[in-house]
């Protein structure tokens, strides 16, 4: 019985990662993910926004018509979306207006209604808790992976720490097409590891 | 002149796709035939025109003068999930085939970040109604334009041979990086 609990964390962090297995989400990837601690951020925006929508989802399931299950479930994330924007705005500033509009876009990120649909919707509160956790788990961990890859190529920096000399840095990986590159590559690799 | 210049910034400049990052889904999902990426170039630039001007009235006429901004997410994603329906609808009606062709793909462009991302930056950028229609068209022509470009290239990649690992997304994503590359040599034309 725990060993399953633990699968389901586990799920989402490697065998069903949502960006590098799933290639879910890839907006949010590959837009904030200049720098780790922006990677980071918007990771653990999404962490709260899919364990909050979980949580609800399932407990509304039996309530939602199914008809009208899929906006009745946006309404529900839209709800989340914005606390997480109103406390950001509030207490995280800086980070608020570095991720800009890409946090009302946690709304349209597909992994949160993607899990909502295939998983909230069928399973209990508990386990739907542990799924939105391991899945906003997985997330992060692949946007801070993403991130300090970037940054690290760009600027020689990891979280602001600088790593070797600025002047050595290849800017073009803080910038757009380093993103889709630096992504393709890490996707690759995960390819590679999973055939193994 | 003005208008001019939302126009080329949208669609070379700050491409949609290509350096906003907004709409990646459709544009790695329907890029593997021009055929389908014409049709969901189609159908995102009449959701994203419509939607911005009806988000861009509810923004000016009811959110801003009630003071209730903090709704301004979810009312924006339930018009643009209304309209979406909408244009199933229509579409079913007027051209089964191009219906068949899209698919599974229509529904999602509820989901599809470029839609709301155009509506919320409208209103972010303080533009007028004229200007965010033509911000909006130009940002469909942008999206319509890396979409086919990217079709077309990778309609030639897939009968390349590659590696195990690099097949599918990885190899789409470094071409993407390369187009994205290519379109960086516009930065500067407007700023």
């Amino acid at each position: 019985m725990k060993n399953s609990k633990l699968k389901i964390i586990t799920n989402g962090l490697i065998k069903e990662n949502p960006t590098l297995v799933l290639i879910l989400g890839m907006c949010p990837t590959l837009a904030t993910t200049s720098s780790a601690a922006n990677g980071m951020g918007m990771g653990l925006a999404t962490l709260f926004v899919l364990v909050g929508s979980n949580i609800a989802i399932s407990l509304l399931k039996n309530v939602i018509p199914d008809q009208v299950r899929i906006p009745a479930y946006v309404v529900v994330i839209a709800t989340f979306v914005s606390i997480i924007q109103m406390l950001m705005e509030a207490y995280l500033p800086a980070l608020y207006e570095s991720l800009g509009i890409f946090i009302p876009l946690i709304v349209v990120n597909c992994i949160v209604l993607g899990r909502a649909e295939a998983f909230a919707s069928k399973n209990t509160v508990f386990d739907s808790t542990l799924d939105g956790l391991g899945m906003g788990l997985g997330f992060t961990f692949s946007l801070t992976l993403l991130g300090t890859v970037r940054e690290f190529m760009g600027t020689g920096k990891i979280f602001g720490l600088s790593i070797f000399p600025e002047n050595y840095g290849m800017l073009v990986f803080v910038l757009a097409p380093g993103a889709f590159i630096a992504l393709g590559y890490l996707i690759a690799i995960m390819n590679k590891l999973k055939k193994a | 002149m003005s208008y001019v210049l939302i126009f080329i910034s949208a669609v070379f400049v700050n491409n949609i796709v290509l350096s906003q990052f907004l709409g990646i889904c459709p544009f790695l999902g329907v890029s593997k035939k021009i055929e389908t990426a014409l049709g969901m170039s189609g159908a995102v630039a009449f959701v994203m025109t419509i939607a911005t001007v009806i988000t861009y009235i509810i923004q000016k006429s009811v959110l801003d003068p009630f003071e209730i901004g903090y709704l301004q997410t979810i009312t924006f994603i339930l018009v643009i999930a209304a309209l979406v329906q909408l244009v199933e609808i229509i579409l079913k009606k007027i051209s089964p085939a191009l219906y068949q062709a899209l698919g599974v793909f229509l529904p999602l462009i509820t989901t599809n970040c470029a839609i709301l991302g155009v509506a919320l930056l409208v209103v972010k950028k303080d533009y007028d109604l004229v200007q965010s229609v033509v911000f909006a068209i130009s940002t469909a022509v942008g999206f319509g334009l890396a979409l086919i470009l990217f079709a077309g290239i990778r309609e030639q990649l897939s009968m390349v041979k590659l590696p195990k690992g690099m097949q599918g997304t990885p190899a789409a994503l470094l071409t993407a990086g390369l187009l994205a590359m290519a379109f960086m040599g516009f930065a500067g034309i407007v700023k």
